[in-house]
């Protein structure tokens, strides 16, 4: 990728990391960097589209350990399950065997899995020795007769928030709108109800968290032509140019699809979330009030009505045992207020919070629901996320999976909310869950049990 | 021995192998207040990090030079210099690996040059032990890598005997020990205490069993790893009276090792099942000159009375099994010992150890290849990774779980394969599956003219009658 098409990308006027600092974008400092690459995070963008095949274009170190990582679920084909690389060897570098070795390989893929696609993903070997990947995936397209297309996303391009932006631009160039969208199925019990078409942007159906929210969706008359890129498949992808609705859900990185798809399709979009009861029901509020159809607005209150009095009744007992309860939270951009909201409806005091790749914005939609006096958390390495836990007397710290041992090894509950993790915490039925891990971790006997010294050290003293 | 097929696709599906990069962070991970540094982009470290703390749910210090495009175009030298000394002032490590990756071997870096760009810029850090490790991505596998590293420590640290004074015996109970990347944290701590048992004292070389074993420590937080191999120690390995080494990967370090220092060097490829762990404590008892412990000869007599309880089930079982080489030539070897059989066997990478297993074929490939060849040959089990359990899953078969990484069970890294006790579990846990998956028993047979008259009406009686031809015993 050339170094203009990689600046275009880092400026991106629907982010206001453009207008104010740009500390989310901050230039990597050898010896103490922590996160993905680029490749990381365009495979993260695109490997839940479950019915390609995903070929990491490199030597095996891309592949070899990160294929089958991720909680992601999908409804149908496990294909995106299979780790496909071509595994490059020093002859292939040396020799130039490079781009021979992946046009082969992407017919082996097509012959032996019959994907819907091929989406092949660049690393930096080959990035390096200037293999032409868009050429490849050309002529193997125009040979095989199926979809290939190339991902550009070397790692040393920079970090994986500029792989998840390389991944929708990817999307919108090759994919969007290469096909119209079926028409939609209809439900012999309503057969007169107007169907709205929308996407969701940035939602990857973690542990298949979104399974809690889609039948609202079902139920309100909104049909998901895509969700960018939990449970999909890839002919969804290329239907997104239809819906009246984008929402990007929780993630600023994806931000250029909708920008892109309003420019060119003329949609509408905005950013929300459906962490938390009050973030779930402004999401499908947004929903309603971008689509002229004032039924749909009278069925959503009617099923937020509904739906917030059922989860705040099952809530009851599990808020009496959270109430008061401190957490400090270290999480990036989006999810750093949305999360908040979401302890907040538990009656967690979140005493501070992770900002490092927080806008202006989030961090007002902070202060707002967390005071002025709030503690911000920018730079969270390990020794100073303790600290913090230590002289804000929390009793639980909520991050991602890199730090869960850190907290572990001083003794420290701790809950999981990245990608990685193992339960689903998204919509109303969420927040169950949530709290069910929440008091799991809190409640649990082992704390008293690991800080307890062994018996014969304490009578020496 | 053992017919060796080489990779004959161009697509690698579902990777068996793990990156060289890797494997030498490991061997750096069993050092003491040590920190690996991949020079790369920072993804080589992120994935690294990442595929660790699912294997050994332990935080893992690993920290990368954060290449980027330009440095990547223009030369990465600053990077290096940049990331060794902020390694050096915020971690305060004993340790560090300088690493290279696919990314940086393709660029041609000389990280010795810089290394002593950096001794000369930076001599505030002399104390600081540095060992560079040429590591692409694109050659060997995990295992390579990790061996490669515990060569360049030796290199590194271990003084010829007449320049470091040094000479082979002075230490009379010392016994160096080179753990290649088979043996589990779990072994090299039931290795140690073997040894002990002959009244030796053990240099675990590296000794994840004191890092990575998954101990609770006293302080809440450290940068750099909590036990392991002290560099120290290397300056005292030519002072030993042993030195043994297990895995064949480390046949190089161990020449080394044994041509600097002239410690004799005793060689065991692995150390699953009798023969093996026979020729150790035969080897242990002449080093120590002291006679074999009782609790080790009852520990031996109770194997021995496994292998005969299991062989029921081991007995021509059919094996699947795809690991680095080491890994599988053990395996392979336990299971000749018990005449089972391993009929589909795939490798990572090429190594020379190859050409002695115990198999008919040996392909180098992924597990794919393990899949089909399962498949083709009527496998009963398979042993591989936590990435087998799909193939292990579609191929109905039950799955021992062995090898890098193990992310779908806990407790994997701490498992004692090795020694008479270790084997006996393993002979019971294959035959426990084995017999939990049974695919043996006959199938029943309904009579037409003996019939039950409990028999449900069948819908066409014919069918009953023509059953006839295909049945007996069939698997």
């Amino acid at each position: 990728m050339k170094v203009n098409d990689i600046a275009a990308l880092l400026n991106e006027p629907a982010c206001s990391h453009n207008l104010k600092s740009k500390s989310g974008c901050a230039k990597l400092k050898p010896g103490a960097t922590a996160g993905g690459c680029t490749f990381d995070g365009a495979q993260i963008a695109l490997l839940p589209i479950a019915d390609v095949a995903h070929i990491v274009h490199g030597p095996i170190a891309c592949a070899g350990s990160s294929w089958d990582n991720r909680g992601t679920r999908s409804t149908g084909p496990e294909l995106f399950k299979i780790g496909m690389t071509t595994d490059l060897t020093e002859q292939d570098v040396i020799m130039g065997r490079g781009e021979k070795r992946l046009f082969h390989a992407i017919k082996q893929a097509i012959d032996g899995y019959s994907p819907a696609a091929v989406f092949v993903y660049n690393t930096c070997v080959p990035a390096l020795t200037g293999d032409d990947l868009e050429a490849v995936c050309k002529a193997a397209e125009q040979r095989w007769g199926v979809p290939v297309v190339p991902v550009d996303a070397a790692g040393f391009y920079g970090n994986k928030n500029l792989g998840n932006r390389i991944a929708g631009e990817t999307l919108v160039q090759y994919v969007v709108g290469t096909r119209e969208p079926d028409p939609p199925p209809v439900d012999p019990n309503r057969p007169n109800l107007k169907v709205h078409a929308v996407n969701l942007i940035g939602e990857y159906n973690i542990a298949g968290e979104f399974w809690n929210v889609l039948p609202l969706f079902d139920e309100l008359g909104l049909r998901v032509l895509c969700a960018l890129s939990g449970d999909t498949r890839y002919r969804e992808v290329q239907t997104m140019h239809r819906a009246e609705v984008n929402m990007v859900v929780c993630s600023r990185a994806m931000l250029n699809v909708a920008r892109k798809l309003q420019q060119q399709f003329g949609m509408a979009w905005f950013e929300g979330s459906f962490y938390g009861i009050n973030d779930t029901s402004d999401s499908l509020r947004n929903f309603a009030r971008r689509i002229d159809d004032p039924d749909l607005s009278a069925r959503t209150e009617a099923l937020i009505a509904r739906e917030e009095a059922d989860i705040n009744t099952a809530l009851l007992p599990w808020r009496e045992r959270l109430r008061g309860k401190r957490a400090l939270l270290y999480t990036g951009g989006v999810k750093s207020w949305s999360i908040v909201s979401a302890l907040q409806d538990l009656g967690i005091d979140v005493v501070a919070t992770g900002t490092k790749k927080s806008t202006e914005e989030d961090k007002a939609r902070i202060r707002e629901l967390m005071g002025e006096k709030t503690r911000m958390i920018e730079d969270g390495n390990a020794r100073t996320l303790l600290d913090m836990v230590r002289e804000y007397r929390a009793d639980i710290l909520i991050a991602g999976g890199r730090n869960m041992y850190t907290a572990l090894k001083s003794r420290l509950p701790f809950l999981d909310i990245n990608q990685e993790r193992e339960h689903g915490y998204a919509g109303y039925r969420g927040m169950l869950e949530l709290a069910r891990q929440l008091t799991r971790a809190l409640e649990s006997p082992v704390w008293a049990a690991v800080r307890k010294p062994a018996p014969w050290t304490v009578l020496e003293v | 021995m053992a017919e060796i097929s080489k990779r004959n696709k161009p697509l690698s599906v579902n990777p068996l192998k793990t990156s060289q990069p890797m494997g030498a962070s490991l061997a750096l991970l069993g050092l003491d207040r040590a920190m690996p540094l991949l020079h790369g982009s920072q993804g080589c470290t992120a994935f690294a990090k990442v595929f660790f703390v699912r294997h050994f749910r332990e935080p893992i210090p690993v920290q990368s030079t954060a290449m980027d495009q330009v440095t990547s175009i223009m030369g990465a030298d600053d990077n290096i210099l940049e990331g060794l000394k902020t390694v050096c002032e915020k971690a305060k490590p004993a340790v560090v690996g300088l690493l290279t990756t696919g990314i940086s071997e393709v660029q041609g870096a000389d990280i010795r040059r810089v290394l002593k760009s950096f001794r000369a810029r930076y001599p505030e850090f002399q104390e600081v032990k540095i060992v560079p490790v040429n590591t692409p991505d694109f050659n060997g596998c995990l295992e390579t890598g990790f061996a490669a590293a515990v060569r360049a420590m030796i290199e590194e640290w271990v003084p010829a005997a007449d320049a470091g004074e040094t000479h082979p015996s002075r230490q009379p109970r010392q016994v160096n020990v080179l753990c290649g990347a088979l043996l589990t944290p779990g072994d090299v701590e039931a290795l140690k205490c073997l040894i002990e048992s002959f009244g030796l004292q053990p240099v675990m070389v590296p000794d994840l069993s004191d890092s990575l074993d998954g101990h609770l420590s006293a302080t809440d937080f450290s940068p750099v790893t909590t036990g392991g191999t002290p560099v120290a120690a290397f300056a005292t390995l030519g002072d030993a009276t042993a030195t043994l080494v297990v895995g064949a990967s480390m046949n190089p370090a161990a020449d080394l090792l044994q041509e600097r220092t002239g410690v004799p060097a005793y060689r065991f490829e692995h150390l699953l099942g009798l023969a093996a762990m026979d020729s150790l404590v035969m080897a242990l008892a002449d080093i120590s000159g002291k006679p074999v412990p009782a609790r080790l000869e009852r520990q031996r007599a109770q194997l021995q009375d496994a292998m005969l309880d299991t062989h029921f089930m081991l007995g021509q079982a059919r094996i699947a099994m795809a690991a680095d080489a080491d890994l599988l030539n053990a395996f392979s070897r336990l299971c000749a010992e018990m005449g089972a059989e391993v009929v589909a066997a795939v490798v990572s990478s090429r190594t020379p150890v190859l050409e002695r297993l115990p198999v008919a074929q040996v392909k180098i490939g992924d597990l794919e290849d393990l899949e089909s060849l399962a498949r083709i040959r009527g496998a009963d089990l398979v042993i591989g990774s936590s990435h087998a359990a799909g193939s292990a899953q579609r191929l109905g078969l039950p799955l021992l779980r062995a090898g890098f990484p193990l992310y779908d069970q806990l407790g994997g890294y701490q498992r004692v394969w090795i020694g008479y006790q270790g084997t006996r579990q393993i002979l019971f846990d294959i035959a426990n599956l084995l017999l939990a998956h049974s695919q043996h028993a006959i199938k029943p047979y309904r009579s037409f003219y003996s019939r039950k008259f409990d028999y449900q009406q069948e819908a066409s009686g014919h069918e009953v009658a023509t059953a006839s031809v295909d049945s007996g015993l069939r698997r």
